[in-house]
């Protein structure tokens, strides 16, 4: 449980930490909360030489309203945005899904910008933001880019995230009040879901209709429950419609659920998380 | 008004935590100055012959001063130490020919600092060749593949014969049912450590974190071929052992062993990776349950055939299932008891003991065939149980397998927990939502235990105790009892206060150290209290009379008129003010100790009756635990609040049981559950408040009348959750499920009892 030998290079700004990034290649990993990366260091699953630590890098915590978007900086902690008034109302999916990742002292440490750039298929908070749609602001050596979300999670640990950028903020649309309901399925309740369904309405059409659907732990990566949204969007019942939220998913098999299981609980979940969004 | 009874708040705890107590890890002593740290090589094979194995990258790397395989170590390979099993079935040091689980042990590596020890140990180049691996009972019983091809068989021990074939003759209804008693990992905060350094006078002083530092020492002596004379172990604080503490670890006396080899202290601290393959497990049993009577209720013959996975070397596996036997009857008085038991040897980390030990297994087992009986027959399991109940008895009851119950009263614990719990109500809301077909049912589980506790475990069923009364009027009390959470420091300085009248907080207790205190039987099997303690009674006691008898002298009266007044903590002549001569006074003029010894005339069998309340989503199948209302007899009642935190750590582990944990291996023997990520043990948020209803039947085997309680709650609530969770979806047709009852595998029964009705 001791990582293997690594350098630790303290960036002060993104473009230090960029330029850490340009100068040590596929060897650097930044590190944030680091509640997901020392973990896999500690058990020597990941042995990076370079760790690029951004935790010190002033102004990357904030939440705040731009146009008809909310922008949530990088750095800013679960525990910031569980609490924070902003959040509650305008995107208020967010700051509850916050309040269920992990445990206190996760959600002390761990960032959005690292949950999301860790591409963890059975995340909370990338489940909750695939749903809203919006963008993840990423800045390179060529300066900053936007990549919408449901183009950002590519696959097992996988992004759209390039070996030299750093993401610096999401993007979400303001929901206000309309219905959200974020159901995540553990045995415990510090644990990571075995699976979890987020469902969001939209006020401007944005993701998919009426309600943006996304699931976590159905497929390599968070997914968006497609056919449930189009079922959603031609008229079809909540119930109807739930009923589709496996289609076109690859559930792993592990000893919490098998692929029949999980595929069973992403129907009940979507079910039980439209009804709550559609009462709300 | 006695102290004893009364609510003292633990004394133990500003100093856990504030500053946090001295774990093995923690220690500064100047013994263990410059230490080498040492960091284990272990097999990641579960079963494999040991091709060949290179250090020699490891030796030259940063900070290493040595690495030891198996052909660098000359000790004695460690000889199974039970008489049942087979003698072949030893272990050695490190594995040189065959690996013979996950974990088991290669090499070391020495290092100066600890971190280079981790990146020594991946430069150690292990060459295994697999071979196929004995995962279950049933590949250990089949001897297919042998885990010790010397000793023929994979058979450690043997318990009984087979029930004849007219056992069940008579009844009209029998049901049978395979039941898993799983495989769980003990999971204390503080995982295994170890430290030792040799000292100029030849002796060798050895800290780790054990529940018993006397028979620490033995084992450690025994296996090193150390005379015990120069060994000095220490027990400094320890974080929690659940049983898998008891006794040495052949680490602890390699951490010895290297120390003398390299001239230095050597130190060792295990990660929880590592703990949990290295440890020992618990349980681990395959049952087969069957119990047949009259539709009328009544139970005529009960059957348990128990098939324990001992793991890979003998601890006390093969003893386990002895007490699962030895507890087959229960609280019960049915006319036919059978009960065999067979211990096998598998490629898995080794089992012993876990809160509990064996007992659990027995109360499990009758617990879930009462019920199923209950279910066949259509019968409230409420009134099967208090149909087949013994009745009360003050007078000594023998059962069918030999054990001498003490005292019990089972009818009246049961008839309390049902009141207490609210049981008509309970079972009125549960027929309204089945009438409903809610989503969410109710569940209502029941068990009726009596367990063994202080035992004799082979260092006899007694405990040696000390006390000293300082100059100053403090006291020191030697216990060979080794307290890891308990509140030993709190309820033995309460016993001593009562006789002495020395304040609770002038009164240090002392454990854990064989020079101090050279005979112990440690803590284990819920004997502390009814033996330690009982014992600091009588150290206490034996103190005032010397005392008594030395300002009798002094005061030149006969001892007999002298009295003792506590609140003074003085003798004085009686009817005769201002005469006295306190313990502290006597004290000055030559040391006031005694050292004495209780020896328990037996056992005793505390007792209870668990209610709990479960809510199933049948959608889903998980189990919400609502409500846990428990009687647990355990004799009187020497620190309530004491009682009460075992109460409550054991009815979370069994809680945890019945609902979470389960060590998993792949069909390789691969271990599934080897971080705290996978092994989901149980925290707050997955359980209520509990609700405890107070019962207390004197036993008559020690004078404070004090059965054991560390176990009690494990013991009531495995089942007691277990049967709540089946009766939740009872009415769906389900009749039996397996622990952990995962929600997976709740919604598969459902699904298929759902299935099968439809056909």
């Amino acid at each position: 449980m001791i990582p293997g030998p690594f350098e630790l290079v303290r960036a002060t700004s993104v473009d230090e930490a960029v330029a850490a990034l340009v100068e040590h290649g596929d060897d650097a990993k930044i590190l944030a909360g680091g509640h997901s990366l020392l973990p896999l260091m500690k058990l020597r699953l990941a042995m990076p030489g370079v760790l690029v630590d951004i935790g010190g890098i002033p102004g990357m915590s904030y939440v705040r309203v731009e146009g008809d978007e909310v922008a949530i900086g990088a750095g800013t902690r679960h525990h910031e945005l569980e609490k924070d008034a902003v959040a509650a109302a305008e995107v208020p999916i967010l700051p509850c899904t916050a309040g269920q990742v992990g445990d206190p002292q996760v959600r002390h440490r761990g960032t959005i910008g690292g949950t999301v750039a860790h591409g963890d298929p059975a995340s909370d908070l990338p489940t909750a933001l695939l749903a809203l749609g919006g963008d993840v602001v990423v800045q390179g050596p060529d300066g900053r880019r936007t990549v919408p979300l449901t183009e950002f999670f590519l696959g097992f640990f996988e992004t759209a995230l390039a070996e030299d950028e750093v993401i610096v903020e999401i993007r979400v649309p303001r929901t206000g009040s309309a219905g959200w309901a974020y159901e995540k399925f553990t045995r415990r309740a510090n644990d990571w879901p075995i699976v979890a369904v987020a469902a969001v309405g939209h006020r401007t059409g944005g993701v998919g209709g009426p309600y943006g659907v996304a699931l976590a732990n159905m497929a390599g990566s968070v997914v968006r429950a497609t056919a449930t949204e189009e079922a959603l969007a031609r008229g079809a019942s909540i119930a109807e419609a739930a009923a589709l939220a496996d289609e076109g998913t690859n559930p792993s098999a592990d000893m919490h659920a098998d692929q029949e299981y999980r595929r069973h609980l992403a129907r009940l979940l979507t079910r039980r998380a439209l009804e709550r969004a559609a009462a709300a | 008004m006695s102290i004893l009874g009364t609510r003292v708040v633990r004394t133990e705890d500003a100093l856990f935590l504030t500053r946090g107590a001295t774990y093995t890890d923690d220690l500064v002593d100047d013994r263990l100055t410059g230490a080498l740290h040492a960091t284990f090589v272990r097999s990641q094979v579960a079963h494999g012959r040991v091709l060949a194995v290179d250090a020699s990258a490891a030796r030259e790397a940063d900070g290493v001063v040595a690495v030891y395989t198996a052909e660098d170590v000359d000790l004695v390979p460690i000889p199974p130490g039970r008489p049942m099993v087979p003698p072949a079935m030893t272990r050695p040091w490190f594995a040189g020919d065959t690996v013979r689980f996950v974990g088991d042990l290669i090499a070391v590596v020495l290092t100066e600092e600890r971190y280079q020890g981790e990146d020594a140990a991946e430069l150690v180049s292990v060459d295994i060749e697999p071979l196929p691996a004995v995962v279950t009972t049933a590949d250990a019983l089949a001897d297919e593949v042998l885990v010790f091809p010397e000793a023929g068989t994979n058979l450690m021990a043997a318990f009984g014969e087979p029930a004849p074939a007219d056992f069940f003759d008579g009844c009209e209804v029998v049901v049978r049912q395979a039941v898993v008693n799983q495989r769980v990992a003990p999971v204390p905060l503080e995982t295994r450590a170890a430290a030792a350094a040799w000292g100029e006078d030849g002796r060798v002083t050895i800290f780790c974190s054990n529940q018993g530092a006397q028979q620490a020492k033995a084992q450690i002596a025994g296996w090193l071929g150390l005379d015990p004379a120069v060994v000095h172990l220490v027990t400094p604080d320890v974080g929690g052992g659940f049983g898998a503490k008891i006794g040495a670890d052949p680490e602890f006396a390699l951490v010895a062993w290297l120390a003398r080899q390299t001239g230095r202290p050597v130190t060792w601290v295990e990660s929880r990776s590592e703990n949990l393959v290295g440890m020992l497990h618990g349980r681990g049993q395959d049952q087969v349950v069957a119990i047949g009577g009259r539709r009328d209720g009544t139970v005529q013959a009960y059957s348990l055939v128990v098939d324990q996975d001992c793991g890979a070397y003998p601890r006390l596996g093969p003893v386990l299932p002895r007490l699962t036997v030895l507890m087959a009857p229960a609280v019960y008085a049915f006319p036919k008891v059978h009960a065999q038991a067979r211990a096998v040897a598998t490629n898995t980390t080794p089992i012993g003991a876990y809160r509990g030990a064996g007992r659990p297994e027995a109360t499990a087992a009758v617990e879930r065939a009462v019920d199923l009986f209950a279910a066949e027959i259509g019968m409230d399991p409420a009134e099967v149980r208090r149909k087949n109940l013994l009745p009360a008895f003050s007078e000594p009851h023998t059962t069918a397998t030999g054990a001498v119950y003490d005292s019990g009263d089972y009818a009246a614990a049961l008839d309390k927990v049902l009141a207490a719990g609210g049981y008509g109500e309970l079972r009125a809301e549960q027929a309204r939502r089945r009438e409903r077909g809610d989503v969410r049912q109710l569940g209502i589980g029941l068990s009726v235990y009596v367990e063994i506790t202080g035992a004799d475990n082979g260092l006899g069923a007694g405990e040696s105790a000390g006390m000293e009364v300082h100059p100053d009027g403090t006291a020191t009390v030697l216990t060979g009892t080794s307290p890891h959470g308990q509140g030993h420091a709190t309820a033995w300085a309460m016993i001593a206060s009562e006789q002495t009248g020395i304040p609770v907080d002038r009164i240090t207790v002392v454990h854990g150290d064989t020079d101090l205190i050279p005979r112990g039987a440690g803590t284990m099997g819920s004997r502390s209290l009814q033996q330690g303690g009982v014992a600091v009674h009588r150290a206490a006691t034996e103190l005032v009379e010397l005392a008594r008898q030395r300002a009798a002298e002094q005061l030149e009266a006969d001892p007999a008129d002298l009295e003792f007044d506590l609140g003074s903590a003085a003798l004085g002549v009686r009817g005769t003010p201002g005469t006295g001569v306190t313990l502290a006074q006597l004290a000055e003029q030559e040391p006031l100790l005694v050292r004495t010894r209780f020896d328990a005339g037996g056992p005793t069998f505390p007792f209870g009756a668990h209610l709990v309340v479960v809510e199933v989503d049948t959608e889903s199948g998980k189990a919400e635990v609502l409500r846990v209302v428990t009687v647990d007899d355990a004799g009187t009642i020497v620190n309530p609040l004491l009682a009460e935190g075992q109460r409550h750590g054991g009815i979370a582990q069994g809680v945890a049981q019945a609902l979470l944990e389960e060590v998993r291996y792949d069909a390789d023997g691969n271990p599934q559950t080897s971080t705290l990520a996978d092994y989901p043990f149980v925290s707050a948020t997955e359980l209520p408040s509990f609700e405890l209803v107070d019962m207390a039947t004197p036993t008559p085997m020690n004078p404070l009348g004090a059965k054991g309680i560390g176990e009690s709650g494990t013991i009531g609530s495995t089942p007691a959750v277990h049967n709540a969770v089946i009766d939740a979806v009872a009415h769906l047709g389900v009749r039996h499920i397996d622990m952990p009852t995962t929600p997976m595998k709740v919604w598969r029964a459902v699904q298929q009892a759902q299935q099968e009705g439809t056909h």
